[in-house]
């Protein structure tokens, strides 16, 4: 038995699903932002107090220490930047690849952009890491691959295959009656893509773009994993270097939490709000 | 299983593609081992955070406004901190003040070993996203329905359990398949606490085989078989799941 159509609009099993909804954001409100901060300073205080009276306090440390960990932070959003960069650059290239109107190429871009988004973003940076030489000669000029260099292209891989996705994604959301248009008035194929469609796939690309660059910054901390002195290897250093008591583990990680958090968090309230001003439905 | 050993073996002889976990059953039994315990911690993880992630979409649509903040900080500090930050906070930083026993030889026992937070910090970070999925997935069943519920006599638990999720989750699935396929490559960070998992075992392999090159296609193809096959499932739970007239 089928419901008569008006009836099953006014009677839905469920309704449209959006991932995003736009009003009930999850955001810290001005409530759960001070528990956040006062169990925060409360935490920071137990573990102080723990560490007794001879040994400079908790805060103290990581005041102390605060400059050389910050200027790891600082690198690691570098490496994210370059990684951003040369991923968008080439994943704009890998998108156009699969939209492209040659078979062989549409599929080369696909197997390379499943593979790339498939695998575990440790497991690209090892492969980069370790299949890269350090340096390479062309016509005797040396080229040398800091560690840094290679963390960065290894991070590159996995934004360049998910840009490709989100490009893809953006232009086949324009409606088709775009590509009719142009072709009505005369342009060519790379024509319509350059000045018609990606103009307008940049609205729509904006918000997920920023979503993986917010992932990007998260995932810079892995290549402490393979020794780049980044804010985490600094961090465990700097713990060795107040001779590694146990009890300041938590406050040295829980600050390169805050860093992150406060880098991100905003970039993801920004995000969020830029949807919801796209939003074109 | 012999002719597969054997031809492996011709193959590292006759080109220098050494594979050696195909033929050397010392390797073959740490790859095997690592597969397991990624398999133990994808399998627990998901289903730990699926749990939180239900019980946390829940709270929010609770009336306690406390609770309702709590999960909402859960979710914005889990979302916006780096996964392996978090894993090391929960083991360095909690799995060091936890009480610890002491073996007979005097070594120090914790209460929770080094899988154990990896599953406890991998399964908070994915229940955060899996909230936030759940969330969306419940704003979709419409008022008329709960309303209904209720007439019926319906505790707003049960009506959860019996009405809300079920729905919820036949229209949030693909978002869902995405996260924890996410979460499936995240396990690879247990890697960076000495968790014994696949990249770990071959790691291993390849710094004593020095046969790099290899390992990593072998490593590549498993995680590359671990999504397939983890999509397929959730493709073929999302088919028998499907609502008779209701498609997008």
């Amino acid at each position: 038995m089928t419901m008569p159509p008006d009836l099953r609009d006014r009677l839905p099993v469920l309704l449209p699903f959006r991932l995003c909804r736009s009003k009930t954001q999850h955001r810290l409100g001005a409530g759960s932002g001070a528990l956040l901060c006062v169990s925060l300073v409360l935490f920071a205080a137990t573990a102080s107090a723990q560490a007794g009276r001879v040994v400079p306090s908790t805060l103290q440390v990581i005041a102390k220490w605060a400059p050389l960990l910050l200027t790891g932070f600082a690198f690691n959003i570098l490496i994210s930047a370059f990684a951003m960069l040369l991923g968008t650059i080439t994943g704009l290239g890998l998108g156009l690849g699969l939209l492209s109107e040659l078979r062989p190429i549409r599929q080369v871009s696909w197997a390379l952009t499943q593979i790339f988004r498939n695998a575990p973003w440790l497991v690209l940076l090892f492969f980069v890491m370790f299949l890269v030489p350090f340096q390479i000669t062309i016509f005797n000029v040396r080229i040398p691959f800091p560690d840094w260099v290679k963390a960065t292209v290894g991070f590159a891989l996995p934004v360049m295959a998910n840009v490709a996705e989100v490009v893809r994604g953006a232009v086949k959301s324009l409606p088709s009656t775009q590509w009719e248009a142009a072709e009505a008035l005369a342009f060519t194929r790379r024509q319509t893509m350059w000045r018609i469609i990606l103009p307008q796939c940049i609205k729509r690309m904006l918000p997920p773009w920023m979503n993986i660059y917010s992932l990007v910054t998260m995932s810079t901390v892995l290549a402490s994993i393979v020794g780049v002195s980044e804010m985490l290897t600094l961090t465990a250093q700097v713990h060795a270097a107040e001779g590694g008591r146990p009890e300041l583990f938590a406050p040295l990680y829980g600050f390169a939490l805050l860093c992150f958090f406060l880098y991100c968090y905003p970039i993801n309230l920004w995000t969020a709000q830029l949807e919801r001003r796209f939003q074109t439905r | 299983m012999d002719a597969i050993s054997g031809w492996f073996q011709r193959l590292y002889e006759s080109t220098g593609f050494n594979f050696s976990i195909f033929y050397d059953s010392y390797d073959w039994n740490r790859y095997v081992s690592g597969l397991k315990m990624t398999l133990i911690l994808s399998v627990t993880t998901i289903l730990i955070s699926l749990v939180l992630g239900a019980a946390g979409a829940l709270i929010q649509s609770g009336p306690s406004r406390l609770l309702r903040s709590l999960v909402n900080a859960f979710v914005v500090v889990f979302r916006n901190t780096p996964p392996l930050v978090q894993l090391f906070f929960f083991y360095f930083g909690l799995g060091t003040m936890l009480p610890a026993t002491e073996t007979a030889t005097g070594m120090r026992e914790p209460l929770l070993n080094n899988v154990g937070w990896a599953i406890i910090s991998l399964s908070l970070f994915a229940a955060a996203f899996n909230v936030e999925i759940f969330r969306s997935g419940i704003e979709a069943v419409p008022k008329t329905t709960i309303e209904a519920a209720e007439a019926l006599g319906y505790t707003r638990f049960k009506a959860y359990c019996h009405i809300v999720l079920p729905l919820a989750i036949r229209v949030c699935l693909p978002a869902l398949n995405n996260n924890l396929v996410n979460l499936l490559k995240t396990t690879t960070l247990a890697y960076a606490i000495a968790v014994p998992e696949t990249l770990y075992a071959l790691k291993q392999i390849w710094s004593e085989s020095q046969n790099v090159l290899e390992m990593m296609i072998v490593l590549l193809a498993t995680y590359g078989i671990l999504v397939g096959v983890l999509v397929w499932l959730m493709h073929r739970w999302e088919r028998a799941m499907h609502i008779p007239g209701y498609s997008r």
